[in-house]
């Protein structure tokens, strides 16, 4: 099925000319995903020390069309398998349509686990938090900026333990170190994002006390060298004066 | 308009400034003469608290609808729900007493600020989970115009209780209870709670129950000012005095087996004004004891318990005050950011205290080793010898820390059963009871003030049915046991 929707788009001109004017011509079509077109060649001809066999190849399909064809329909399985890793089964993102709804195609998506939710900006709550809260195989949470985000809803947080391996509490105006503490809960958690919280009273120290927390997290936060001063030896260094007893 | 700033100029002193000159004196500042006349005119206008003998301000009004004695959490939550639940708005008018301002002895102040729904009463979890949601919607319940938002700084991090080998069965049978009524409970083994808590020495441990969501510690200071706050501009005055007697009538009554009873109906509180002999007759209609650890007392002013033991009349109230020890202490290496309230099996508790590891604990003492309860000071040997040794096995890093500072402060402590008594006397038809707590009655009282406001207005329990935490149990002797105390 993906190849044939892959099809629906511009086809791919296989001009009699070299394999290799063939594998320019895919590029537009295909966005970012892998690691461009040479990485694409080097998996449809292994790497290594197959120098002298890839010159064979190419001299064999230079010389025969049935090499050529060959090299080219193996060459368009490989680009449908990154395409179709790059959609989600065989479609495009689904967006809603300019009047805000969504299309009727993502009811039939609703047995699909989602794995990540971005709800930044949004007004969420304590009780909005239901909804994401049964998503048992959520993996990465972003609740940015969110205005109404506060400890209590940080404590409804552990029904995820499980799955969630991201989550970003940046910016919500609402949470401080009270709520952080239980955060402990989320063990599967890799990467946690508690910068720029205005209510948490000391960000280096809760940082530290966060990263202890949860030792196999990567927290990203505020620095914890921030709020420290100078020590004596380095201030007399800048200033050239007595310190001031 | 001349006139209008000749006015302007004598407010800010010129023309008064000029005068003085001319007569070559200094005089008294115009805007202060001023300023006096017009308080005069102001207290002697209707509605002020002139009396022309001598000034009352500091009395409490003649009349008012409900008296609540005791102006803790309790008392507050009570005159909230009043004034919230009444029909139609501005109906009662209800007063609060309390003998000291300052708070300095009451248990609302003084209090470790823990709140949990691990209980072994179902009512105990349900006015638990209820004063949860009033917690976590405060600035709801208790805003005010122009004022800013309440903090409660809650601490969501749960408690965590402990059970020995026989307490492991009463654990598992409170926690299928604690999971019908709606609480977000846990049950550990040992082996999962050394996963969770490396700190925990797990020695003599059978069982942990965890409480997930809604459990933790607050500002019980931030509760009782907001709930202050509320009242107050909900038109609920506020006086000090200590109520030293209430004037009574009493009536026969024949039940219907032909006993007869004597009913008792309360008219008159006095209230006595602190350091004088000054006392207001209040006359009401529903007197609230809220008094706290002195529950017991204001009791005995209304004449319950005297009378032959054994019966109605000689049913004392079983409220008395008991003295607990909170200790202050800073562990360096202590247990980090995720401490929940922990209660090991020996009674001893801990819990942290914001970020620089410091942490408040204690222990109830058993019931020979009870302390004096006439004063509230603190006996520090009680931590060498009863609470470390318990603390330093359970969480090795205690074995070195260093106690800060202790204070004490008084369970209203129900000898009968350590639950709270709600509602109204059998007898005295007009004094309903709102105390006996015994050490959880912080963590219950939004949930307790709503359920008291609900019997006064309409007679019977509406939300939380707490018709097992009457006063007629103690003459009945049907105990209802709380078997989590900490």
């Amino acid at each position: 099925m993906g190849e044939t929707t892959w099809r629906t788009e511009t086809p791919v001109q296989q001009p009699a000319s070299t394999a290799r004017h063939s594998l320019h011509l895919v590029a537009p079509i295909w966005n970012l995903g892998t690691s461009g077109i040479r990485g694409l060649s080097s998996a449809v001809t292994p790497e290594g020390n197959q120098r002298k066999g890839r010159m064979l190849l190419q001299f064999l399909t230079d010389r025969f069309y049935d090499v050529e064809a060959l090299r080219g329909y193996l060459f368009q399985k490989q680009v449908s398998k990154v395409h179709k890793e790059n959609r989600f089964q065989g479609k495009e993102w689904i967006r809603s349509t300019e009047h805000g709804y969504s299309p009727l195609q993502l009811l039939s998506f609703q047995a699909v686990p989602i794995e990540a939710v971005d709800a930044s900006d949004c007004a969420i709550n304590y009780e909005g938090l239901d909804n994401l809260l049964a998503l048992k195989e959520l993996q990465s949470l972003l609740l940015q900026r969110c205005p109404h985000v506060d400890d209590w809803c940080l404590s409804r947080l552990h029904q995820l333990a499980n799955s969630l391996q991201e989550l970003s509490l940046a910016g919500c105006p609402r949470i401080s170190e009270r709520g952080l503490a239980c955060l402990h809960h989320l063990q599967n958690l890799r990467r946690l994002d508690i910068s720029d919280l205005p209510a948490v009273s000391n960000p280096g120290l809760t940082q530290i006390l966060v990263e202890e927390m949860l030792p196999r997290c990567e927290v990203l936060g505020a620095e914890w060298a921030q709020g420290l001063k100078l020590g004596p030896e380095e201030q007399s260094r800048d200033t050239a004066s007595p310190i001031p007893a | 308009m001349f006139r209008g700033a000749l006015w302007l100029l004598a407010g800010r002193g010129y023309v008064g400034r000029g005068l003085s000159t001319r007569s070559g004196g200094s005089t008294p500042d115009w805007t202060e003469k001023v300023s006096e006349i017009k308080k005069k005119i102001q207290s002697a206008l209707p509605g002020g608290p002139w009396d022309p003998l001598y000034d009352t301000s500091h009395l409490p009004p003649e009349h008012s609808d409900v008296v609540i004695v005791g102006g803790g959490v309790l008392g507050l939550s009570v005159a909230y729900w009043l004034k919230r639940l009444e029909k139609p708005r501005g109906a009662i008018k209800v007063l609060v007493v309390d003998r000291d301002h300052t708070y300095s002895q009451a248990s609302t102040g003084l209090s470790v600020g823990g709140i949990r729904q691990q209980f072994s009463l179902p009512e105990n979890i349900q006015l638990s989970l209820f004063s949860v949601d009033f917690l976590r919607n405060i600035n709801e319940y208790l805003a005010v115009v122009d004022d800013p938002p309440l903090d409660v700084q809650f601490n969501p991090s749960g408690y965590l209780l402990l059970a020995s080998e026989k307490g492991a069965a009463i654990m598992e049978s409170n926690v299928k209870v604690q999971r019908q009524e709606g609480a977000k409970v846990c049950l550990m083994s040992p082996e999962q709670l050394q996963n969770k808590f490396p700190w925990i020495n797990t020695d003599g441990v059978a069982l942990a129950s965890y409480g997930l969501e809604g459990e933790g510690w607050f500002d019980p200071w931030c509760l009782l000012q907001g709930l202050r706050r509320k009242i107050q501009s909900l038109g609920v005055l506020f006086c000090q005095g200590e109520v030293t007697r209430f004037i009574t009538s009493s009536s026969r009554m024949q039940t219907s087996s032909g006993k007869e009873m004597t009913l008792k109906r309360i008219h008159e509180v006095h209230v006595k004004m602190d350091h004088s002999l000054e006392y207001q007759p209040v006359e009401c209609a529903l007197v609230i004891n809220a008094a706290g650890a002195w529950s017991g007392q204001v009791a005995e002013l209304a004449g319950i318990g005297k009378g032959p033991p054994g019966t109605l009349e000689g049913t004392k109230l079983p409220v008395e005050p008991r003295k607990r020890y909170v200790y202050f202490w800073h562990c360096p290496e202590g247990p980090g950011l995720e401490t929940p309230f922990m209660a090991d099996t020996s009674g001893a508790y801990f819990r942290r205290e914001g970020l620089g590891h410091n942490y408040l604990g204690g222990c109830s003492p058993t019931e020979e080793e009870e302390p004096d309860p006439g004063n509230l000071e603190v006996d520090h040997d009680f931590f060498q010898d009863k609470v470390w040794p318990h603390l330093a096995h359970r969480v090795p890093a205690f074995q070195s820390l260093k106690v800060r500072s202790a204070w004490a402060g008084y369970y209203d402590y129900n000898t009968f059963d350590q639950n709270g008594v709600v509602g109204p006397h059998p007898l005295v038809v007009n004094m309903y009871f709102a105390t006996g707590f015994s050490g959880h009655g912080l963590q219950q009282a939004p949930a307790v003030g709503r359920a008291v406001a609900e019997m006064v207005l309409e007679g019977q329990f509406q939300t939380i049915n707490l018709s097992s935490l009457l006063f007629s149990r103690f003459y009945l002797g049907e105990k209802v046991e709380e078997r989590n105390i900490i």
